[in-house]
């Protein structure tokens, strides 16, 4: 068993695109109309077979005060691997992205946590090299 | 001033305060991984919760909104007043 698929919950599902493509910069991976939205998935620049992202439309009654309250406490919902933070911090940060917690050491990691501008908050790691 | 020594009469809610100290502005989620990975106290995130809105109560900490996000902050004005009230005595030169 591997992980094929998981999603993230979004407000808009085009600003999602953008935000998730032109700033993180994952690549497209599906985009098919689906009753009024679109299934709509993204995968790694450099993993384009890996694990698919879903942007999911956040329609659903539930999703809204869950997401809210994850987002108070700074929890984020997804977790990506990036090969060097600090560039990525710098990189990012320029684009005009909102850290609510800026690269730390943790030990086994370096982590960040960002706010993904469609509702969630999105943690970036740098594994340490063993 | 009795609720701030029982807040800070607890070693998790002295650490909380040092992490504050070191870096201002930090969330829930934040807290609580430092005091798990630094300082190997692995709290429920709840019973960490708790701990801020006691420090929160006792205007140690104080919270504010960055975005949709509650960020905490530390507000030494409650110890400055224990200092007023019991100053160092000035040593004779």
């Amino acid at each position: 068993m591997r992980i094929r698929l998981t999603s993230v919950f979004v407000d808009d599902q085009r600003a999602a695109h953008r935000f998730y493509t032109e700033v993180l910069g994952f690549r497209t991976k599906h985009e098919e109309p689906l009753g009024d939205d679109l299934w709509l998935t993204v995968v790694g620049a450099d993993d384009p077979d890996g694990p698919e992202l879903l942007l999911e439309p956040s329609g659903h009654p539930a999703v809204g005060p869950y997401r809210e309250a994850l987002v108070a406490d700074g929890i984020p919902i997804a977790q990506f691997e990036v090969a060097d933070l600090a560039a990525e911090h710098a990189r990012l940060t320029e684009l005009g992205v909102r850290f609510t917690q800026p690269p730390t050491d943790i030990g086994s990691a370096v982590t960040a946590v960002l706010d993904d501008t469609c509702g969630n908050l999105i943690q970036l790691l740098q594994p340490r090299e063993a | 001033m009795a609720d701030v020594f029982r807040a800070l009469d607890d070693r998790t809610r002295r650490i909380i305060l040092d992490l504050l100290v070191e870096r201002d502005g930090r969330s829930l989620f934040e807290i609580c991984g430092a005091l798990t990975t630094r300082y190997g106290l692995s709290s429920s995130r709840q019973a960490i919760s708790q701990h801020l809105a006691v420090l929160e109560e006792a205007g140690l900490v104080r919270t504010e909104r960055q975005g949709r996000t509650k960020l905490h902050h530390f507000d030494p004005g409650p110890l400055a007043e224990i200092a007023r009230r019991w100053p160092e005595r000035k040593q004779d030169p």
